[in-house]
């Protein structure tokens, strides 16, 4: 079951990078989302895929809980990356109506022009 | 008192929600209240953690491992003040001169949550939650950057968001494996866990992955891009705010995870450090010389002083920490100064280009000799606050017999010296001979807002030269900032002694 | 846009059912799976729909609520509950509960995570239903 998580991760990793590497904008933010994505499985792979109780004191025997740790943690990432995204995506929108498209070299023009 | 640590986190948070009001003079009001309590709760804290007591508050009264733990020892409440300083006084450089446009669309909100992710930063004693603090802090830092959407913020922009992204990515898979190795996301916790461990392997990837994450928001060598292509592109008060704090946490981040928690990968990873360092200074600083935009010149030597910081780290010895520690507070204070000072050279002349400028000294004295005070300090010329952060830090260098380090510290200060002379001729000095085009007019301002805005960088060139002046309390300060992280073997500090021994007393942990 | 009758319809039928379902998340929270988070982003679903169905302009002009000022208020109860912890026992967020006994309900435990679930609640209400209207304004000027 790790191993196959572990792959998986992988997967999304190799993806994501591969997405973020591309000239398009659109692929660069779906690149991200994916990044993030491998990112929050890979924490909770570090919980250990046991199938254990509900972790809530009273209700399981302490030694029985499974580790609700990652999965809080998760949920944070996942709230933080939804804000994100949603940034990212209203960012997009507006820097490919500025460029009038969605090719990120077009976009070098604050590294190159001296200022006027 | 230790409760009341959480009030650095609250006030700005509340203030950044207060100042979303829909009125333009209540919403400045509900800002110059919160940035002032903000300043009252940073001097507070410091004056009650100057005699050397270390805060701990467990949220929720949760003992240590369970609960997150608020930490305030002398390295946070160093830094948490220079924030509540440069957070205030940015704040009414801010209020000046930003434009109505910026204002509507929720700059003081964003202000205020950024100094909230910051203050969270520097208070939290949990990885994790320092991964929350970096991205409250980055979220507003974002939407800061990219505010009025002119094209070239929203193409520096879409860079720094990306880069930010990945790190941000980094941070936290970093922090679910040391969760999977250790068990815990405390940072002292960790720092015994850490020590215990027999296998060092795994540390040194965690000790890679972190020096990554870190050394991308504080834009180290090769990784640091996206810095001068996005810091020029915002209005200036944001730029001195990113300049003066944003690189600098991840820094403030390396010290506590690097030293405090990973003391021996970090050893393993020492000659790294020190060419990292050495490239960061020299890359940055020739950067520097090359710019003819003031704005672009000052980005890149934060590179190159980002570079000085990691050498403290680089040294890696308790004198070096110590050092690298006043060099903080010096150079927030310093390049937030700067940056001022070429805010309002551009509110009253009109430009940020060299060749478009000249004899200001003549015209505006008062900002010439502001300048002067902070581009020598910044330099490192006796008596301004830059000799004693670099004579510390090179003397610490020298003890630990790092010659070449010490070496480029010293030649890329020349190098400082001359790209701040080249500002001064071009700017100050030289007769303006060039008639300014139809958009480099001087902003027309009130005589308050003009007023204001002098008067936020007087007082920050004031701090810088006192900090030159009279550095002794300061050094104190921050030697024993450096004492209370500095492991002492086998993971044990006076910040992990103190947050062990504070849940030891509601029931946690004591071992 | 064309907006479909069964849409509309079907938003209609839906908006009360998702904002009972969502307090019903929002009682629910600390001791079973549910909270605020979760209860504001199915209340917030149930304006989305309206505005997908209606368009924003008409929601707006319906519900007459400000709902950045509702972020406002969903921060300032959670800090408070936070503050009551801090105040009435020794740090932040720090519980305290209330148990009394009602006759006819029998005994209701309140508490203040319950205020700062209520709290998350309303602010994530505010914030989902503001990022959503400010992204279906944009689109509908773009459509005009």
């Amino acid at each position: 079951m790790t191993l196959l998580f572990a792959i998986t991760i992988g997967v999304l990793f190799a993806c994501g990078i591969y997405l973020v590497f591309r000239r398009s904008l659109v692929r660069l933010i779906i690149g991200l989302s994916l990044l993030t994505y491998a990112a929050n499985l890979m924490i909770f792979t570090s919980g250990n895929l046991l199938r254990r109780g509900t972790p809530i004191a009273g209700e399981t025997p302490p030694e029985a809980m499974s580790d609700p740790l990652p999965q809080a943690l998760i949920l944070t990432a996942i709230v933080i990356s939804f804000g994100v995204t949603a940034f990212t995506l209203a960012l997009g929108y507006r820097a490919s109506q500025a460029v009038g498209g969605d090719d990120l070299d077009a976009m070098q023009t604050t590294d190159r022009e001296e200022m006027k | 008192m230790t409760p009341l640590i959480i009030f650095p986190f609250l006030i700005p948070l509340i203030t950044g929600f207060s100042a979303l009001l829909k009125r333009r003079g209540r919403r400045r009001v509900a800002f110059s209240i919160g940035v002032t309590a903000n300043l009252i709760a940073a001097v507070v804290i410091m004056a009650s953690t100057y005699d050397g007591t270390i805060l701990i508050s467990q949220m929720g009264d949760h003992p240590m491992p369970f609960g997150i733990s608020l930490v305030i020892d002398s390295l946070s409440a160093i830094m948490l003040l220079l924030t509540a300083v440069i957070a205030f006084l940015v704040g009414i450089f801010a209020m000046a001169t930003i434009d109505a446009n910026r204002e509507r669309f929720a700059f003081f909100p964003l202000f205020a949550f950024l100094v909230a992710g910051l203050n969270f930063a520097f208070l939290t004693g949990d990885l994790f939650s320092l991964y929350v603090a970096f991205e409250i802090m980055l979220m507003s830092s974002f939407v800061m950057l990219t505010l009025g959407g002119e094209r070239g913020q929203l193409e520096g922009g879409i860079k720094y968001v990306t880069i930010n992204l990945i790190s941000s990515t980094i941070f936290v898979v970093a922090a679910g494996l040391t969760y999977a190795v250790a068990g815990t996301l405390n940072m002292a916790h960790l720092a015994i866990r850490f020590s215990q461990l027999a296998d060092p392997g795994v540390t040194l990837v965690l000790a890679g992955m972190f020096l990554i994450a870190f050394g991308i928001k504080a834009a180290i060598f090769p990784l640091f891009f996206w810095l001068p292509a996005s810091y020029h592109t915002p209005p200036i008060a944001v730029t001195a705010l990113f300049g003066g704090l944003l690189t600098k946490v991840g820094i403030y981040a390396m010290w506590r995870v690097l030293i405090l928690i990973l003391p021996a990968a970090t050893a393993i990873l020492q000659p790294l450090l020190i060419t990292v360092s050495i490239f960061t200074m020299i890359v940055g600083v020739l950067g520097a010389v090359a710019q003819m935009d003031v704005r672009r010149l000052l980005s890149f030597h934060v590179i190159s002083q980002i570079g000085y910081l990691l050498m403290s780290l680089a040294i890696g010895t308790t004198d070096a920490l110590s050092a690298g520690i006043f060099f903080m507070a010096h150079v927030i204070l310093a390049k937030t100064a700067l940056f001022l000072i070429s805010g309002i050279v551009h509110e009253l002349e009109g430009s940020y280009h060299l060749k478009h400028l000249g004899s200001v000294a003549k015209r505006h004295p008062g900002a010439a000799v502001m300048f002067f005070i902070a581009a020598l300090a910044l330099a490192g010329i006796p008596p301004f606050s830059g000799f004693w952060a670099k004579f510390l830090l090179l003397r610490a260098g020298i003890e630990a017999q790092q010659y070449l380090l010490v070496g480029v510290g010293l030649a890329v200060s020349l190098l400082t010296l001359y790209s701040m002379i080249k500002i001064w001729n071009e700017v100050f000095w030289k007769p303006n001979t060039y008639t300014p085009s139809a958009d480099e007019q001087p902003t027309p301002l009130t005589r308050i807002e003009r007023r204001a805005m002098i008067g936020a960088a007087a007082v920050m060139v004031v701090l810088v030269f006192a900090l030159g002046i009279a550095p002794e309390s300061m050094i104190s300060l921050s030697n024993r900032a450096a004492a209370e992280l500095f492991p002492n073997g086998l993971g044990h500090s006076g910040y992990v002694d103190a947050v062990v021994a504070a849940s030891a007393e509601i029931g946690g942990l004591s071992e | 846009m064309t907006r479909s009758l069964f849409f509309k319809f079907l938003a209609r039928a839906m908006m009360p059912i998702l904002i009972l379902f969502s307090i019903f998340f929002l009682l629910r929270g600390h001791n079973q799976p549910g909270g605020g988070f979760v209860g504001g982003l199915v209340g917030a679903s149930s304006i989305v729909l309206m505005t997908l169905a209606y368009g924003p302009a008409e929601v707006a002009s319906r519900l007459r609520i400000d709902f950045r000022r509702a972020m406002f208020w969903g921060v300032i109860v959670a800090a408070i509950a936070g503050l009551l912890g801090l105040i009435f026992q020794s740090s932040f967020l720090e519980s305290i509960w209330f148990k009394p006994y009602i006759d006819g309900i029998g005994k209701l435990e309140l508490g203040t995570p319950a205020l700062f679930d209520t709290g998350v609640y309303i602010a994530v209400f505010g914030v989902t239903v503001s990022i959503v209207m400010a992204m279906a304004d944009e689109s509908d000027r773009e459509a005009e």
